[in-house]
């Protein structure tokens, strides 16, 4: 009978160890969260790419005394979809990351609250989507075809200028874009592409866009990563889908650094995107809410996006980093549409394209 | 009250909280989320169902789902199972490490590991689904089916040998019988993995191939079609339950009891030129199907442009610093360990209630229940958390609690899955003994069934850990406050164009591994007990 006992003693030990140890991380990580500690916070619910400098929300919260909470929640269509869901008892007080393809189905559905803020006079009239107030322009940028310089410098081949262009055979093969129905360039794409064209004729264009060898991925991280040969991880396609300012990301992301951007951007196929903040609502943290809204087009925060989300600031006049001058693009006559036209037909434009490139 | 009743009572209670904990929180969401779906007046609207059998394109997706989840649960099985057999019975030299390194990929996130797989000139396509799908699911067969391998004593197959029995004989009347539950269990996890797989069939399958999980995402995430949504989400759930009934009737009546051995005592060098055969054999599948893959990660991450070194770990700690977007290395890491231990926590006490009930009864029902959440969208979990998780004490949106509580929905079925068969192989007899010789059932569970319970506890939570080490799925749809954990990071970091970034992605991955590797080779260390020493 020794050797049992011995044993279940040698068990013992490290079991209740090892448990008090598993019940002391689960506490420390359940009980973690100071709900409701601060007395005054607000709660913003946004996409995943979203980003500012901790100085500039730091300096927020010391100035106001109101503790920001930053809740991202996937992409830009799950965050309207879910503030949808939960119309009247929403997640968070505060909603940045809706843009204009989205906007109608949250303005039909709701989920804000009006809110004016003053300091909407500095933005261009261009920007001011909603007359009502339900939402606040915060920035603007455009989703063009970007091109690898390199690629189209070896081969003395010029580099496509127009929608067109892309029809032709000598960019046969090159182009790789993203499926509209899950990924938000690709949608603004389809979109760029509509305009230009109009109702009868973009399908017909996109039958001769794949003829000539379009290449359709799930995602922006695929099209660029995985199949544009910009991108620095082994795609071999010279021609992309993604922002007029990615040729800046690419700098500021360049390890060693570099100063000319590797990649362009095709200026005349751009759709221009502009991004919204708005109250929840529903909301139990009106005035602070309206603060941080106000916030977002602060000086501070409009100088900060740029560099943070890569996006142009919605404010006129604010200053630009030199990096971003130097490297990133701006269409002067992008594609546009109004929220409402994209609202009533966008999901049918949607179907539509599925039909006409994938099936 | 009689010791019997008190016995059962004690069942029940133990089968409770397993099923209270599916209840709350995977029940109640699905429920809220269908019901929004088709019932949104309180009226069941049958129509969206009826178009899921009727519309064509609806139809072929379902089909394609199904279809591809069997043929690869079956390439899975063709390839692992006699990998799970080396790894289990012949002793060689870095055997653990090996062991380790397999499970690796079942945590990868799937964005790289399609990265990798293009890289190597995988084109995307049905191929490259299956072979992503045996890639990660490679580990859960040598888990599962392995861990019974090690302890079946050879005794009855070397008997039926001397008895004059063919090898092919005794490998079908003998050891496929006693190996067949775990197969079984291996199988169905895997085929529910492969049906809601989802960053496989997006990234590898290509926008022309849906299956039933990519067509739920679409519909909720871009259309908000509830009700459409809501139907597929009920067809893929009847598939599910469907499945595991056949699969728990099937084995009601297949149940043989195995004896079990330890390890250590069976396993043995390769002694013959067919075991160094297939040895080879299966190392070089393992290095060709899942070594190289993960290699191209770890190159990668050590090859940024400016050259072979650490700068790209290096970056991880620099680029975005200040950014509210930046996440210094070592807290992610902090945080992935955090929310593992505690998920694996959960999911070993919740687990190990759930064997410990099921070994006490002859029903499997229960292992059944657990394995629902495996087969179900994560977008309808996700969505269906934020509309139903949002009142009271239940309201856990924006808590941090709700991502280790939602990962060890994951981890579940495997905690039972490792320790109830250990548990059902404990010998009635010691029990008996112990309370012959005085023992209160208190004293037998603590003195006798918790120390054999507690090797397989352990290895099933280490386990546990590495499964949410990599969960991204479920977490992704759950509002959580920004404590991101390495698989977000990852995804944040290649959410940005900049090779920088994308070879940061690579070095956070690397990390990833190592920790895998650490939780694996940590749960297969330690020793307890004679049996479930896996």
């Amino acid at each position: 009978m020794r050797r049992p006992r011995s044993r279940a003693a040698f068990v013992r030990v490290p079991v209740t160890t090892l448990v008090t140890t598993l019940c002391a991380t689960l506490v420390a990580t359940l009980g973690g969260v100071p709900a409701g500690a601060a007395e005054r916070r607000v709660t913003l619910v946004t996409h995943d790419s979203f980003a500012l400098s901790e100085s500039v929300i730091d300096r927020f919260t010391e100035r106001t005394g109101i503790e920001v909470q930053v809740l991202p929640l996937g992409d830009a269509g799950q965050i309207v979809n879910q503030a949808v869901l939960t119309r009247g008892n929403p997640v968070g007080d505060v909603l940045f990351g809706v843009d204009n393809a989205f906007l109608t189905r949250a303005l039909d559905a709701n989920v804000f609250e009006r809110y004016r803020s003053p300091a909407v006079d500095g933005v261009p009239e261009a920007l001011r989507l909603d007359p009502k107030h339900r939402v606040t322009p915060i920035d603007y940028g455009d989703v063009c075809i970007n091109y690898d310089k390199a690629w189209f410098a070896e081969r003395r081949i010029p580099v496509p200028e127009t929608l067109e262009d892309l029809t032709e055979r000598r960019y046969r093969d090159l182009l790789v874009v993203q499926d509209p129905s899950t990924s938000s360039p690709g949608l603004a794409f389809l979109l760029a592409t509509v305009a230009e064209f109009g109702p009868g004729g973009w399908q017909g264009y996109w039958k001769r866009l794949r003829a000539n060898g379009v290449t359709v991925v799930d995602g922006w991280e695929q099209a660029y990563y995985d199949e544009f040969s910009g991108g620095g991880a082994g795609g071999d396609k010279p021609l992309v889908v993604s922002y007029a300012t990615s040729p800046a990301a690419a700098v500021v992301y360049a390890d060693p650094p570099i100063t000319r951007s590797p990649i362009g951007t095709m200026t005349g196929s751009c759709f221009r995107q502009v991004e919204f903040a708005g109250i929840l609502a529903g909301t139990k943290h009106r005035a602070e809410a309206r603060r941080l809204v106000d916030f977002l087009l602060s000086p501070a925060v409009q100088a900060d996006l740029p560099l943070q989300m890569f996006v142009y600031p919605a404010v006129a006049d604010t200053a630009l980093p030199a990096v971003f001058t130097a490297n990133a693009d701006t269409a002067d006559d992008p594609y546009t549409m109004t929220p409402a036209r994209i609202g009533a037909r966008r999901d049918a434009w949607i179907r539509a394209w599925t039909g006409t490139v994938l099936r | 009250m009689t010791p019997t009743v008190r016995a059962r009572l004690g069942t029940v209670l133990a089968a409770a909280v397993p099923v209270v904990f599916v209840a709350v929180l995977f029940g109640y969401p699905v429920a809220a989320i269908v019901g929004r779906g088709l019932a949104p007046e309180g009226t069941l609207d049958p129509e969206p169902l009826r178009r899921v059998f009727t519309d064509p394109a609806l139809r072929g997706v379902v089909w394609f789902t199904v279809w591809q989840a069997a043929l690869s649960t079956l390439c899975t099985l063709v390839l692992a199972l006699p990998g799970a057999y080396v790894l289990a019975r012949l002793r060689f030299p870095g055997r653990s490490l090996v062991r380790a390194l397999v499970t690796v990929p079942f945590v990868l996130p799937t964005v790289l590991v399609a990265n990798a797989f293009l890289a190597l000139g995988v084109s995307r396509s049905l191929g490259a689904i299956l072979l992503a799908h045996v890639f990660f699911n490679y580990a859960v067969v040598v888990r599962v089916v392995g861990t019974r391998w090690r302890n079946l004593d050879p005794h009855e197959a070397e008997a039926a040998r001397m008895l004059g029995a063919s090898r092919w004989r005794v490998a079908r009347e003998v050891t496929a019988p006693a190996l067949r539950p775990a197969v079984v269990a291996a199988a169905t996890i895997t085929f529910l993995f492969c049906f809601t797989s989802f960053g496989v069939v997006l990234f590898l399958g290509g926008p022309t191939r849906t299956t039933l999980e990519t067509e739920i995402h679409r519909q909720t995430t871009r259309f908000l079609d509830l009700p459409l949504a809501a139907a597929l989400s009920v067809v893929q759930l009847a598939a599910v339950l469907a499945l595991l009934w056949l699969v728990g009737r099937s084995e009601r009546r297949a149940a043989t009891p195995a004896r079990l051995r330890a390890a250590r005592e069976i396993e043995h060098a390769p002694r013959t030129p067919g075991a160094w055969v297939l040895l080879t054999a299966n190392l070089l599948v393992m290095t060709a199907l899942l070594l190289v893959p993960m290699a191209v990660l770890v190159v990668r991450s050590l090859t940024p442009p400016s050259g072979f070194g650490l700068d790209a770990y290096r970056a991880l700690g620099d680029l975005r610093r200040g950014s509210t977007l930046f996440v210094p290395p070592l807290e992610a890491v902090g945080t992935s360990v955090r929310y593992a231990l505690a998920a694996a926590t959960i999911a070993v006490v919740v687990g190990g209630l759930a064997a410990w009930a099921g070994a006490r009864s002859r029903s499997r029902w229960l292992d059944g229940v657990l394995a629902v959440p495996l087969g179900v969208s994560a977008v309808t979990l996700g969505f269906g958390f934020l509309i139903a998780l949002d009142e009271g004490p239940l309201d856990l949106r924006g808590s941090a609690a709700l991502v280790p509580l939602a990962q060890a929905l994951v981890a579940l079925p495997f905690v039972v899955l490792l320790v109830g068969p250990v548990l059902r192989s404990i010998d009635p007899r010691l029990r008996e003994a112990a309370a012959m010789l005085g023992a209160s059932p208190g004293a037998v569970r603590r003195r006798i069934d918790l120390p054999i319970a507690a090797r397989a506890l352990f290895a099933a939570g280490a386990f546990a850990v590495a499964i949410s080490l990599g969960e991204f799925g479920a977490t992704t749809f759950v509002a959580r406050p920004d404590a991101p954990t390495l698989p977000v990071v990852i995804a944040r970091l290649l959410g940005q164009p900049g090779e920088a970034a994308f070879h940061a992605a690579m070095a956070a991955s690397g990390i990833l591994m190592v920790l895998v590797v650490v939780a694996v080779v940590v749960g297969d260390r330690a020793r307890v007990g004679r049996f479930g020493d896996f």
